[in-house]
């Protein structure tokens, strides 16, 4: 994005030059699918979208059903549930990862990127290994005498809820690392001087200090987990969520108007929440 | 003797890379202001961070009013900090950041706010109440961290390098402010500094430290006219130290020789016996170059060059032996000896002292 503000003309045209492949990118990428998603979903059932096709809203008005709004508060509720937990597990993750020593900074640090290094589905189907009925999981907690029988992990709400937070966690970890470590503890020093015990030091000064990280981690959590279903179909959580209905409404009912509407209206959602967000103050993530 | 707030008692602190402090002992009066002074990384930041507790020494006792309070928390301690990069609560406006204190130790919002109110005014912010940190000038912020400090009204207040971000003018301005504040309040004061002139200006007591040890502890004027090693003598003030046998003492006078001749200096302070090896240091301001002898002692010297130092001319000649020698006199640029020129090195005995001649007190 071009900053006018003490740029002269011909640095604006410079740069505004340099901006224009990337402008090019997001029109062809981003903007004419959305477009294109945007039309079908106000173009009559059956049809494609053209400009000169007839809109209508009736799609939208067939999404005013109970069972599909109880589909979008379960999609929330999930994406809601995996960031509280990415953040209660994430931010003293990334709290002791700033904090700890260069070596083990490192070491943490290695382990928060490495996973990014393979595809999440290969990785959750080792999750799916792992928590099987005869697997690894089970076969520790009977060897511990914790258990008498098999425990069925997969396909409860608490796996899906444990591979949505294992794949999303990481973008908890990175933004409240960075807000942490930026964190100049001599503030910390400071509140204790004053007379703070370090759990009031941390609520005082800490945790305000460092909430534009943990506020950029959870929309960054959120956003993706909203629309996010191969997950639960995978775990075999059996959960219907936004994205199985627009798949289905795509794939298998190959009714592309009604799936467009929904899609927009999951775009809408997550679209909201990061205004409200930019409103609060937050940091602009790099997207806009 | 006056009623001892804080004592330290052989304070040793190790970081893992040999010892930051090495027995550290001092002995702090009620509302006495005491300067550590020293080059960075000698040790006072880890000191007064002992002092605070955020720091837990290795070794020794850190006892306040008698107590011993060694291992307790900072927030334990009845002693606030002013820091050094003032380490205001960006996110907290003036008032809130002054208040701190006093909130967090359970004092009631009335209270809080007169309090707030009467620490402002005394450091002069009261107009900028509602202001954020951010929106304050260096000496701004300088005096908002001084009120949050003094607001739960510590025993003893310590300032790590207060006025190291101020430009010159000022911390001028603002030594003076500090000291006055001090004397209004009569809290104690620890004071770092590696700013000598700072450091003699405001303390009544000065710890000069050199790697992890003190050099010497004393008043201004102790540590200005006697002081106990080279280095104190080198880092305080401009000087030039001479060393030669002492040829003969009596109660105030020691005749002192070597390769460029004899001279006198103050032995009152000093324990001197003939025939000692000893080193002595005279102050710049206090040397004079004469161009023709005083009588008494002159040592004679050769000018290397001249240099005007505003109101003074600095006088910078070689002895006989080489020793370089500074004077300072007060005649003008036009009247000061040529380089080249042999002048006559002289001053007053008793501005004159041997190295180590002063009482080490504590």
């Amino acid at each position: 994005m071009a900053r006018k503000n003490g740029l002269r003309a011909g640095e604006v045209r410079r740069s505004a030059l340099f901006t224009l492949p990337m402008a090019l990118l997001a029109v062809l990428l981003v903007a004419l699918p959305l477009i294109y998603v945007l039309g079908t979903s106000l173009v009559e059932s059956g049809q494609s979208f053209s400009f000169g096709a007839a809109f209508t809203l009736d799609n939208y008005r067939r999404l005013l059903r109970a069972d599909y709004l109880m589909v979008f508060l379960g999609s929330l509720k999930l994406a809601f549930l995996t960031t509280l937990v990415s953040l209660l597990v994430g931010y003293p993750f990334a709290y002791c990862m700033a904090r700890a020593g260069r070596k083990l900074k490192s070491l943490l640090m290695m382990l928060v990127i490495i996973p990014f290094w393979t595809s999440a589905l290969v990785r959750i189907y080792g999750w799916k290994i792992l928590l099987q009925a005869n697997g690894p999981v089970n076969a520790v907690l009977r060897g511990l005498g914790l258990i008498e029988k098999n425990i069925k992990f997969l396909g409860s709400y608490g796996s899906v809820l444990l591979a949505m937070v294992y794949c999303m966690i990481s973008f908890m970890i990175l933004p409240c690392h960075s807000a942490v470590d930026k964190l100049d503890l001599t503030l910390v020093e400071a509140a204790r001087d004053l007379g703070s015990k370090p759990w009031r030091a941390f609520l005082d000064v800490t945790l305000p200090l460092t909430m534009p990280g943990i506020l950029a981690g959870c929309v960054l959590v959120f956003v993706p987990s909203v629309g996010m279903f191969y997950l639960s179909d995978i775990m075999g959580g059996g959960l219907v969520l936004v994205g199985n209905l627009i798949r289905d409404q795509l794939l298998k009912v190959r009714d592309w108007n009604t799936g467009s509407a929904m899609s927009m209206v999951l775009i809408v959602i997550t679209a909201g929440i990061y205004l409200i967000y930019r409103r609060s103050g937050g940091d602009d993530l790099g997207v806009f | 003797m006056e009623e001892v707030l804080l004592s330290l008692r052989h304070i040793s602190k190790n970081f893992g890379e040999g010892d930051v402090l090495s027995d550290v002992s001092i002995d702090v009066h009620k509302g006495e202001f005491v300067t550590l002074l020293g080059a960075s990384g000698c040790g006072k930041t880890t000191t007064l961070r002992i002092v605070s507790g955020l720091e837990t020494p290795d070794a020794g006792e850190v006892i306040l009013n008698g107590q011993d309070m060694t291992g307790w928390p900072p927030e334990r301690r009845p002693v606030n900090t002013v820091f050094q990069s003032y380490a205001l609560f960006p996110h907290m406006n003036v008032e809130k950041n002054v208040a701190y204190g006093l909130k967090v130790r359970g004092v009631d919002k009335c209270a809080q706010a007169a309090r707030v109110a009467e620490m402002l005014e005394l450091v002069q912010m009261s107009e900028y109440a509602k202001r954020m940190p951010a929106q304050l000038s260096g000496g701004q912020r300088q005096r908002i961290a001084i009120a949050r400090a003094l607001a739960p009204q510590p025993q003893l207040l310590l300032l790590d390098e207060p006025l190291g971000a101020l430009d010159l003018q000022l911390r001028r301005q603002m030594q003076i402010e500090l000291k006055r504040l001090q004397k209004k309040l009569g809290i104690t004061f620890i004071y770092i500094t590696h700013d000598q002139e700072e450091a003699i200006n405001m303390s009544d007591r000065i710890a000069v430290m050199r790697g992890g040890r003190f050099e010497q502890l004393g008043t201004p004027e102790e540590i200005y006219d006697h002081p106990a090693t080279r280095y104190v003598a080198q880092f305080i003030g401009r000087s030039t130290l001479l060393e030669g046998t002492v040829r003969s003492v009596d109660d105030s006078l020691a005749v002192i020789g070597n390769e460029n001749g004899r001279f006198t200096v103050d032995s009152a302070h000093a324990n001197l016996r003939p025939g000692e090896r000893c080193e002595i240091c005279v102050r710049t301001e206090r040397m004079r170059a004469g161009r023709a002898p005083v009588g008494g002692f002159d040592l004679p010297a050769t000018v290397r060059e001249t240099r005007y130092a505003g109101g003074s001319v600095l006088t910078y000649a070689v002895l006989a032996d080489g020793t370089e020698v500074v004077a300072e006199g007060e005649e003008r640029m036009s009247d000061a000896p040529q380089a080249g020129e042999t002048v006559y090195m002289h001053w007053n005995p008793a501005q004159a002292s041997v190295i180590g001649g002063a009482s080490h007190g504590a």
